[in-house]
């Protein structure tokens, strides 16, 4: 039996495709990906993004646990900030990637819903290795989450929430109650676009869609509900790695690009093999790709080099609605990963030119 | 939308329309649907001859890429080159606008051993 969150009632209200999403029952589209990835781009979309796992931490050992399997360091962060981390293995693959925030009260974690279980049981085992002294709180189904996202939102929800939200730097949070109803407002999101993510009570959230967002089936509304097939088109379009596409157990942060976010003057589980990585420099690299034509090359498609060589992998590939190009992320040998070089894309057969180019493909301006 | 009555059908989900002496094949409003937004359809050269039950060309959508298939033998005569700069035609109407190839059929009597409309949407469950 698949899950649902507790906005299924509104998802089969509005019209959309459910599809079975990590074990849960999630909308895809409504009526148009591109449509919908459109609306995110010039207003603002909403996306059920309950299925997200959701973890808290506290006790003495908390912040020592965090700090033990996050590659950055959680010594600087600030109370009301939120950052973007990895949890990696001893090979420096990675378990998942995960925003970690800093509470007065706790720690909390938003993770794939993929890979929430699997996390779980990774914190078990490292709690009992160390014998660490901290409590793990999964919030996943007692809590609804949704990422609003687009140029227009701000200013809309700012006239409904009792928050500073023009205020708010990027990758804050706040926790404040409104009717009784405690909930928490992020400025973060995954699609390029400014925006925020809520979390609220299960129980509370059909009210707060519809003081969110107002009336989301006007066709010309500031906020309508978008599925998770125009949320991956966003993210693409921004670069952003997806678990399972551009990260995995068999890749790691260096390779994809992702240093930034892996402190190695700390130590980790998987900073040993990291610096390694780092050292003798990644033997491949993730790359922005764009392709002639009109042509999509989905994960798995080969990529070869100007004489034929394989050299890499698409792991994400789409038709951008935004640029009206075909554009992919892939990873190539790391000697043919610089912004212009000309490869092709084996598209059962036929080879499709393709050239690197810089990744985000699309910057807010 | 209902499924046309004046063609008959694959189970791939493409229409066959007898128009005079020549066969015009597009892919249904549910298979539309099931892709979403299409990007791209691949289609052949005029002059190509084509095997029942033989593909002729590529459909790609947001989603996904699929083969598109001719219930008849015949030669490609004539290609709706308006998909190649919109290829969401064939989302907006798919049994019109939105055709794909035509084809001289070899045995024009073919297309009758074709799916019914009824019995094309019984498979897919629209019935």
């Amino acid at each position: 039996m698949l899950k649902r969150t507790p906005f299924h009632d509104f998802h089969v209200a509005a019209g959309a495709r459910l599809v079975d999403f990590a074990g849960w029952e999630m909308p895809i589209v409504y009526k148009s990906i591109v449509d919908e990835h459109n609306q995110t781009r010039n207003s603002g979309s909403l996306f059920d993004v309950s299925h997200m796992g959701r973890l808290q931490f506290t006790g003495p050992d908390a912040t020592r646990f965090l700090d033990l399997i996050l590659t950055r360091n959680i010594q600087t962060q600030k109370l009301g900030q939120c950052r973007y981390s990895l949890v990696c293995n001893e090979a420096g693959g990675v378990l998942d990637d995960v925003i970690v925030s800093k509470d007065l009260k706790h720690w909390a974690m938003v993770c794939n819903a993929s890979n929430r279980e699997k996390l779980v049981k990774h914190f078990h085992a490292v709690r009992h290795d160390k014998s660490l002294d901290f409590d793990m709180a999964d919030e996943t189904e007692s809590t609804a989450m949704v990422a609003i996202q687009g140029p227009k939102v701000i200013d809309r929800i700012a006239e409904v929430l009792p928050v500073d939200i023009r205020g708010m730097k990027r990758y804050s949070f706040v926790s404040e109650e409104l009717f009784m109803t405690p909930f928490t407002v992020y400025r973060s999101g995954y699609t390029g676009e400014d925006g925020v993510e809520v979390v609220i009570p299960a129980r509370a959230a059909t009210m707060a869609v519809k003081m969110l967002t107002g009336s989301l089936d006007k066709p010309d509304a500031t906020i309508r509900a978008a599925g998770l097939g125009a949320r991956d088109t966003l993210r693409l379009e921004a670069g952003m790695p997806l678990y399972g596409h551009e990260l995995g157990e068999q890749g790691d942060p260096i390779s994809a690009g992702l240093g930034w976010a892996v402190d190695l003057t700390k130590d980790f589980i998987g900073s040993t093999a990291l610096k390694a990585i780092a050292a003798a420099g990644p033997k491949r690299k993730l790359v922005g790709l764009e392709l002639e034509g009109r042509r999509i090359a989905r994960q798995g498609t080969p990529i070869v080099d100007d004489t034929g060589k394989p050299i890499g992998e698409v792991t994400s590939g789409t038709f951008s609605p935004t640029l009206q190009k075909s554009i992919a992320l892939a990873y190539v040998d790391a000697g043919k990963s610089d912004i212009g070089t000309a490869v092709s894309a084996d598209l059962k057969g036929t080879l499709n030119p393709a050239k690197v180019v810089p990744s985000p493909f699309y910057k807010r301006t | 939308m209902a499924t046309p009555t004046d063609r008959r059908y694959l189970e791939s989900h493409e229409w066959h329309k007898l128009e005079g002496d020549t066969v015009v094949i597009g892919i249904t409003q549910h298979a539309a649907d099931e892709l979403t937004d299409i990007t791209y359809v691949q289609l052949p050269k005029v002059g190509t001859k084509l095997a029942a039950k033989g593909r002729f060309g590529e459909i790609e959508s947001v989603k996904t890429t699929s083969d598109l298939y001719t219930g008849v033998a015949g030669e490609v005569v004539a290609v709706n080159d308006a998909l190649t700069n919109n290829p969401g035609l064939v989302n907006s109407d798919p049994f019109a606008g939105g055709w794909m190839v035509k084809i001289k059929p070899t045995n024009p009597a073919d297309v009758e051993t074709l799916l019914s409309s009824a019995d094309y949407d019984k498979k897919t469950g629209h019935a």
